[in-house]
């Protein structure tokens, strides 16, 4: 067999793939790059060409500037946070204790929850009457009344960040724990009788296992962040005041709640570029970590 | 770690303890709210334990009686399964042989990241033109529609995860075959695709999980009970003015119950393809 037929074979084995990419990712993507560039609505007009009239409008906008930085701190403090509990939980799990295997096959309970079933649930203990958070702390004797968790602009975000947090740090311990667990023993073993320190075991001997497993979740994690829509829509639609708008909301609004298809556009390209900066930002990255390793 | 200290081990018991309260609290909350009567939920105090147990709830979301919450949600469980059953069957006919053909010709594999890459694009940089698309061709609110943009997400997915499984048999099964003078298509069909059923069908359930989970598009792409998932669903109870909040927890228990079924049962099939193929978010 020719090489030449082994490629054309190759490509015709893609060609179910490629058709359904480009028919449900390519075209709608470029048609998003020419609906960007008019004043489009969602039914009805056409639009005519209006040049980067959308960009300018959507990226001088303190909407934009303000959904940015919420995103931002939302992307950046929840994975922080999930990174941070998911080594812990790691550890913790791969240390010997009564009910271990119970244990780890619970981690995978938040992580199947369906997001809108775990957004749903968070709402109803936020819930300013009867939630069970406003009752614990008053039971505890922590708060004095019940609390507008989600109705309140000063705590709405941190308590989206808590409940994204639960549903996702569990993934990451899991995949901390993978890596763990292919930490050869003798090295540790080693280690311990060289007389490491409990710190310096985990920064020096450890830590190099975990470093490119958890590389890729920070990753895939932070972009998944970055894009969020649908814990924040059913949890509080992204008010109070819109102190919960994140990016994606935001083109929500602007394309479906407003109809404005063409600066809905422009903004989700704009969206789009920031996701692949960072996308690419982090694939550089991984590269190092994999050429020092 | 060979010996351990007695305060090092209760240090660990304590912290396992809480961390199986952390990770169980809240769904056993959502369970206990979805027996507790009505008036057990709205009590100041709260309590914490259902007076009695109440399963009314169940039996009504359950019962397909017209016009009622049970047919609403018999629905939308109805639409949950054929447009996640659908998506999934269309990615893996098309992930299979484009997922072979990569693994076997490393010349062509650069597509296979472009097909990747796709996989970071925010859905709402596609929504636009997609929502124009099936109104073109009278799709929006059919399950079918919803099922044709979920490939958006399956596919590449799908494509990714069955490119490692195909890696991992090893190539020189098939150039044994072919030198005893097997065609190509006996050897897919005899050799390597029994070999790969069970990443095959890890695939399928990691596919049919997104599909299940999917929000986004389900919201902007179906309207009424012909279509809607799901997930839109109780997103709908969760906002609307339902006043019995234990009536949203059923729910949310019986669109969880699947997912976490697959969840314990494959735990080990879904952990390995987690740290080898991708994150799901």
């Amino acid at each position: 067999m020719s090489a030449n037929w082994i490629s054309t074979r190759a490509w015709l084995l893609m060609l179910p793939l490629l058709v359904v990419m480009v028919s449900v990712i390519g075209w709608p993507l470029v048609d998003t790059v020419r609906l960007s560039f008019t004043d489009a609505k969602l039914v009805g007009t056409e639009g005519s060409f209006v040049g980067i009239a959308n960009y300018e409008k959507m990226l001088a906008g303190s909407n934009f500037q303000r959904a940015l930085v919420t995103t931002t701190w939302f992307a950046v403090v929840s994975v922080a946070a999930e990174m941070v509990l998911g080594v812990l939980a790691a550890l913790l799990l791969h240390q010997q204790f009564r009910g271990r295997t119970a244990l780890r096959a619970l981690m995978i309970l938040p992580w199947a929850l369906p997001t809108v079933v775990n957004a749903t649930l968070w709402r109803l203990i936020y819930n300013p009457e009867y939630g069970a958070l406003n009752a614990a702390l008053t039971q505890l004797g922590l708060i004095d009344s019940y609390r507008s968790w989600l109705g309140e602009p000063g705590s709405a975000l941190t308590a989206l960040i808590i409940a994204d947090c639960w549903k996702n740090f569990p993934l990451v311990a899991l995949i901390a724990l993978a890596a763990l667990q292919a930490v050869p023993r003798d090295i540790t073993a080693a280690a311990l009788v060289d007389g490491a320190g409990p710190f310096n075991r985990f920064r020096f001997v450890i830590m190099p296992y975990l470093a490119g497993p958890l590389l890729v979740a920070l990753v895939l994690r932070t972009i998944e962040a970055f894009k969020v829509f649908d814990i924040i829509w059913v949890m509080t639609r992204g008010g109070p005041a819109n102190s919960t708008r994140t990016l994606s909301i935001l083109v929500y609004q602007e394309a479906f709640s407003f109809q404005r298809a063409g600066s809905g556009a422009s903004l989700a390209l704009i969206v789009t570029l920031l996701v692949t900066v960072l996308a690419a930002a982090y694939a550089a990255l991984l590269r190092r970590a994999a050429g020092a390793a | 770690m060979e010996r351990q200290s007695r305060l090092f081990s209760i240090f660990v018991h304590a912290s396992a303890l809480l961390l199986a309260a952390v990770i169980l609290a809240p769904v056993v909350w959502l369970f206990v709210m979805s027996i507790s009567p009505a008036a057990d939920l709205s009590a100041k105090p709260l309590s914490w334990w259902p007076s009695d147990i109440e399963l009314s709830r169940y039996r009504t979301l359950l019962s397909a009686i017209e016009n009622s919450a049970g047919a609403a949600f018999i629905a939308a469980l109805i639409n949950s399964l054929m447009v996640a059953g659908m998506a999934t069957l269309a990615a893996i006919v098309v992930a299979v042989p484009a997922a072979w053909a990569v693994s076997r010709t490393p010349a062509v594999s650069w597509s296979l990241y472009a097909v990747i890459a796709t996989y970071m694009l925010p859905p709402v940089a596609l929504a636009v033109p997609l929502y124009m698309g099936l109104a073109y061709f009278g799709l929006l609110n059919t399950v079918f529609g919803l099922a044709l943009v979920y490939l958006t997400i399956l596919a590449p997915f799908t494509t990714w995860l069955l490119k490692s499984g195909f890696d991992a048999i090893p190539r020189e099964i098939e150039s044994a075959a072919m030198i005893d003078g097997a065609r190509l298509d006996q050897i897919l069909r005899l050799l390597t695709l029994p070999l790969a059923a069970p990443v095959m069908a890890t695939s399928a359930l990691f596919a049919f999980l997104l599909a299940w989970d999917e929000f986004f598009y389900a919201l902007l792409f179906t309207s009424d009970l012909r279509a809607k998932t799901l997930t839109v669903a109780i997103a709908d109870l969760a906002g609307g003015r339902v006043s019995d909040y234990g009536l949203i927890a059923t729910a949310g228990v019986l669109a969880a119950l699947p997912p976490v079924l697959i969840g314990l049962i494959m735990q080990r099939a879904l952990i390995s393809g987690l740290t080898s193929g991708g994150v799901k978010g």
